[in-house]
């Protein structure tokens, strides 16, 4: 490698640094994202020197090159902001699936008998990148509703997951034992692939968010470990960069939801028996519904408004009935805000963007600690396909699966309006105290229906 | 072991470290576009993905390396423009700004 390529990779790797800097605070982060992109064009165009095209490389990488970019654009562009967290999956996923591929052509190049420094990261690449591409498929199925969202277990579960792994790592070993190659990959990519599949399948719809972080860190390390075996400075500094900050990032997305990273992975467990002891909770009790018309008569005369955004609304794209209802009621006077829950929405951060796409002006946006205060001063608090986060039992019931998550006081609003799908349990699974409360009512339908028909009901009134 | 690798795994540890200091305080609104923006950054198998493909000779590595441009360059492309339209709906309102229309009228 040249001096040239080697400082321009150096440029690249501090374009990297400096854009994952600036990605993190609010004033750079659109640039941020652009300084990275041009550490990207940087590293590319140092490649072109090392390339010794045969006919057929230099056709097939323009080939490559148009239908990925083509796919890349077109799907980036296309797609609702409501689809967001499965395109990060998705995209994900293939990059994980070309460090895979990327180790077993390496691979192939040293023939019969390779050296350990070759061998070992070529293996740890095939294994990490397909565990990550057949992850990444699951929960792109699973939060494009191609399958259930829903944890999906049966018993044993976590033995036959145990046995997969232990299998792949026997495999690694032996692999790298008898130092001989043909074709002993290929088992080994299956049972990653296998391992995939099932270490996502358990995992329920709305922890989609942090295992797609998981596998975005392990990428990383994927691609790091295509640069050792193609000695390649620029794809292990990029790689392992992403599989740390990658990790940390996991780390902070589950602190936000209140849980510990093993819970979200392994905390399948149980959770259809915590499931149906809720459901028959629930029966017995009763709740106060309501027509439109009563609860648009309440909300035009509040003083102030409290909308609490959830799930619900991501899942109905009931961001813009939203927008309409708060301008509706800010026309009569009466002071609206949202309440964003840290983890509201299907990924941390990802209510914010909904609502800027529907042009909620920012000053509106409230974050837990900013808001929490305000509702025992609040007149309604509109809780729109949120459950979970605005559940008391996290602060009074130890014992709870959520006892400990920070919520939103929604429960000190003066009245509390509680839009609902069904008495369904949210995602955790348990009954919320707060649907049956002495000042909350129900108002069961799609959110974007029910917020229409609100909007109607406030105009009226 | 040889220098090259010995020099590599200090580029390899020094990263890992960068990696976590450079991201050490994240408000939770940005951690979507920032996994987002992460996600585009190990698309740099790109550089790996054309350096096979380049060289293909025989049928196996053409459909390897075919396929792995296709699916790096998605990682790229998509990963980048995907994380630009996130933030793009920040764009602006970051700033307190005056009253909108519709406020001032009233």
């Amino acid at each position: 490698m040249t001096v040239a390529i080697t400082l321009a990779y150096l440029l690249a790797a501090v374009l990297f640094i400096l854009g994952l800097k600036q990605l993190s605070s609010p004033k750079g982060a659109r640039n941020g994202n652009f300084t990275a992109a041009a550490g990207m064009v940087v590293a590319l165009g140092a490649t072109v020197p090392l390339l010794h095209f045969t006919s057929a490389g230099l056709i097939i990488t323009g080939i490559g090159i148009a239908i990925g970019g083509l796919v890349g654009t077109v799907g980036a562009r296309m797609v609702r902001m409501t689809a967001i967290p499965q395109m990060v999956a998705l995209f994900n996923g293939v990059g994980g699936g070309a460090a895979a591929l990327v180790a077993v052509a390496e691979l192939l190049k040293f023939g019969v008998h390779p050296q350990f420094a070759v061998l070992f990261p070529s293996v740890f690449s095939i294994v990490i990148g397909s565990i990550s591409f057949a992850g990444s498929a699951v929960a792109f199925a699973k939060l494009q509703e191609l399958m259930t969202g829903t944890p999906i277990t049966y018993p044993g579960q976590q033995i036959v997951n145990g046995v997969l792994a232990a299998a792949i790592v026997g495999l690694a070993i032996a692999i790298l034992a008898l130092a001989s190659v043909p074709l002993t990959f290929l088992p080994l990519m299956v049972l990653a692939l296998i391992l995939g599949v099932a270490f996502v399948l358990p995992i329920g719809g709305a922890d989609m968010p942090v295992v797609i972080s998981v596998l975005n860190a392990c990428t990383g390390l994927a691609v790091a470990a295509s640069g050792f075996t193609l000695n390649n400075f620029a794809l292990i500094v990029a790689g392992t960069l992403v599989g740390a900050s990658g990790s940390l990032l996991t780390k902070l997305m589950s602190d936000a939801m209140g849980r510990s990273l093993g819970n979200v992975l392994f905390g399948a467990f149980g959770q259809a028996h915590t499931a149906a002891t809720a459901a028959a909770g629930a029966q017995g009790r009763s709740v106060r519904s309501a027509s439109a018309e009563d609860l648009g008569t309440l909300l035009a005369y509040s003083q102030r408004v409290i909308i609490v955004p959830g799930y619900g609304l991501a899942v109905a794209q009931a961001q813009h009935a939203a927008r309409e209802l708060a301008d509706v009621l800010e026309k009569r006077g009466v002071d609206v805000e949202y309440a964003i829950h840290p983890v509201a929405g299907r990924m941390p951060g990802h209510m914010n963007v909904l609502l800027a796409e529907a042009n909620v002006p920012y000053e509106q946006l409230k974050e837990m600690d900013q808001v929490n205060d305000d509702f025992k001063n609040a007149d309604v608090a509109l809780i729109v396909g949120a459950n979970d986060v605005v559940n008391p039992a996290a602060r009074n019931t130890p014992g709870s699966p959520i006892y400990g998550m920070p919520i939103l006081n929604a429960d000190q609003a003066k009245n509390i309006i509680f839009m609902k799908r069904s008495m369904r349990p949210g995602f955790a699974g348990i009954d919320n105290d707060l649907m049956f409360g002495p000042n909350t009512v129900m108002f069961f339908g799609d959110a974007k229906d029910s917020l229409t028909k609100l909007v109607s009901a406030v105009k009226a009134a | 072991m040889t220098n090259e690798l010995l020099n590599e795994l200090t580029f390899f540890v020094l990263a890992i470290f960068v990696g976590f200091e450079v991201i050490s305080k994240v408000p939770t609104i940005l951690h979507t576009p920032l996994m987002s923006g992460t996600n585009a950054i190990h698309g740099i198998i790109l550089v790996g993905a054309i350096l096979i493909a380049a060289g293909a000779d025989s049928p196996v590595t053409i459909i390897l390396g075919l396929v792995a441009v296709t699916l790096a360059t998605t990682n790229v492309v998509g990963g980048f423009v995907v994380t630009d339209r996130m933030l793009e709906m920040f764009k602006g309102r970051q700033p307190p700004k005056a009253p909108t229309p519709a406020e001032a009228k009233k």
